[in-house]
């Protein structure tokens, strides 16, 4: 039997590309492999809030209160030099958008909570030029406040006002300084950490803590059986401006 | 050859200006003295040997921020196995309790201005402060 130079050729060329299209293939399919992220053992923390119990008790305060003790939080009472982790937010502001012709005669001074809301797509950090804000694993949008420039991109990229820069020195204008927890200084931004450092101890954010009406409930959202899954099955909630994509992962009971 | 001896004494009243910081801190004695430090006296162990401490405690301490606060790692393993919480304020100070006897003293001598207690506190100051 012979074999012409033309079948020799095109049995040759079909087999080099059965070959390169085997090995892209195989290539592709590892890559998939280790994209896939490893199952039980992630932690993403959420908070769940209920504003009606919030309201339950008329301008408390403890869950501010606590958490401008243990982190240091300075009291300016000028607006314009205002230091905020946590407070509260009029309804029709913190839920822009959300407002209609009766809103203000059902919440008229009817505060709802607000503090940085550990989006899951967080534009602070894609605009902060020194990584001194970036997502931790646990969805925890960390400061650090060593590497803060204070060039303040972040500030306007937080389409929730979360974020606070430090105008002026803190240090004296802090009523009862906490050595455990450091102060910031001048030219530095800060914000709510969803208390990373008691959460390493095991404890829960202070906020949480300080609530005399169990209103905000801490947790972790990749356990199918925390509170705050099983509040979020239960309830209709809603988030802060979900519509920009950011993923807030504070969650409000409504 | 007839301005030799105006040349060697301005000369030697040259050296002896450019030189004057050496012998006037020969003469009061302060810079051959190393600094004296308060050593804490509840504590007689640190988390690693003098001589490490004295060279990079600095380093150890950058090493520690960053392990803190950027990789959420607290816990420092010391040579001996011992494990120690990484903080300046909640380890390093429990023992080194007089900050302005031991690193302000030597920091002093040194000519350093370290810049972590423009935030970090130290607890003497608040309970001064109270008290």
């Amino acid at each position: 039997m012979t074999i012409h130079r033309r079948t020799f050729l095109g049995v040759a060329g079909l087999s080099a590309v059965a070959l390169a299209g085997k090995s892209t293939i195989g290539a592709l399919a590892k890559a998939g492999e280790e994209a896939a992220p490893a199952a039980g053992t992630a932690t993403r923390w959420a908070m769940v809030i209920d504003p009606q119990r919030c309201l339950r008790k008329e301008g408390c305060k403890d869950c501010i209160g606590a958490c401008d003790k243990v982190h240091n939080v300075p009291l300016f009472q000028d607006k314009d030099h205002e230091v905020k982790w946590i407070w509260k937010e009029p309804f029709e502001n913190a839920f822009t958008g959300e407002e209609n012709p009766y809103t203000a005669e059902a919440l008229k001074d009817k505060p709802v909570l607000v503090f940085c809301n550990h989006c899951d797509n967080p534009p602070c950090v894609r605009v902060c030029p020194t990584k001194a804000t970036w997502k931790r694993e646990d969805g925890i949008v960390m400061m650090d406040w060593h590497r803060c420039i204070g060039c303040r991109y972040c500030m306007a990229a937080c389409p929730y006002g979360s974020r606070s820069f430090n105008w002026l020195d803190p240090r004296p204008r802090i009523p009862a300084l906490d050595p455990e927890f450091p102060t910031r200084t001048k030219g530095v931004v800060e914000k709510c950490t969803f208390c990373e450092e008691r959460l390493a101890k095991g404890e829960q954010p202070a906020c949480v803590e300080a609530c005399p009406e169990k209103a905000l409930v801490f947790g972790n959202l990749d356990d199918p059986a925390s509170e705050v899954r099983s509040l979020l099955r239960e309830h209709f909630t809603i988030r802060r401006k979900p519509e920009l994509g950011t993923q807030p992962e504070i969650y409000y009971i409504v | 050859m007839r301005d030799r001896g105006l040349i060697f004494t301005g000369l030697v009243l040259f050296l002896g200006l450019i030189t004057f910081p050496v012998w006037y801190n020969l003469a009061s004695g302060t810079s051959s003295k190393p600094p004296e430090l308060k050593l804490p006296t509840a504590e007689k162990q640190c988390v690693a040997p003098t001589e490490t401490m004295r060279m990079s405690h600095m380093e150890m301490l950058i090493t520690w921020r960053d392990q803190v606060v950027r990789q959420n790692d607290r816990t420092y393993v010391a040579a001996d196995g011992k494990r120690y919480d990484m903080s300046l304020t909640n380890t390093c100070l429990k023992c080194h309790d007089n900050k302005a006897e031991f690193c302000d003293k030597c920091h002093d001598y040194a000519g350093v201005k370290p810049y972590c207690w423009d935030c970090h506190i130290d607890p003497k100051l608040v309970q001064r402060s109270k008290g």
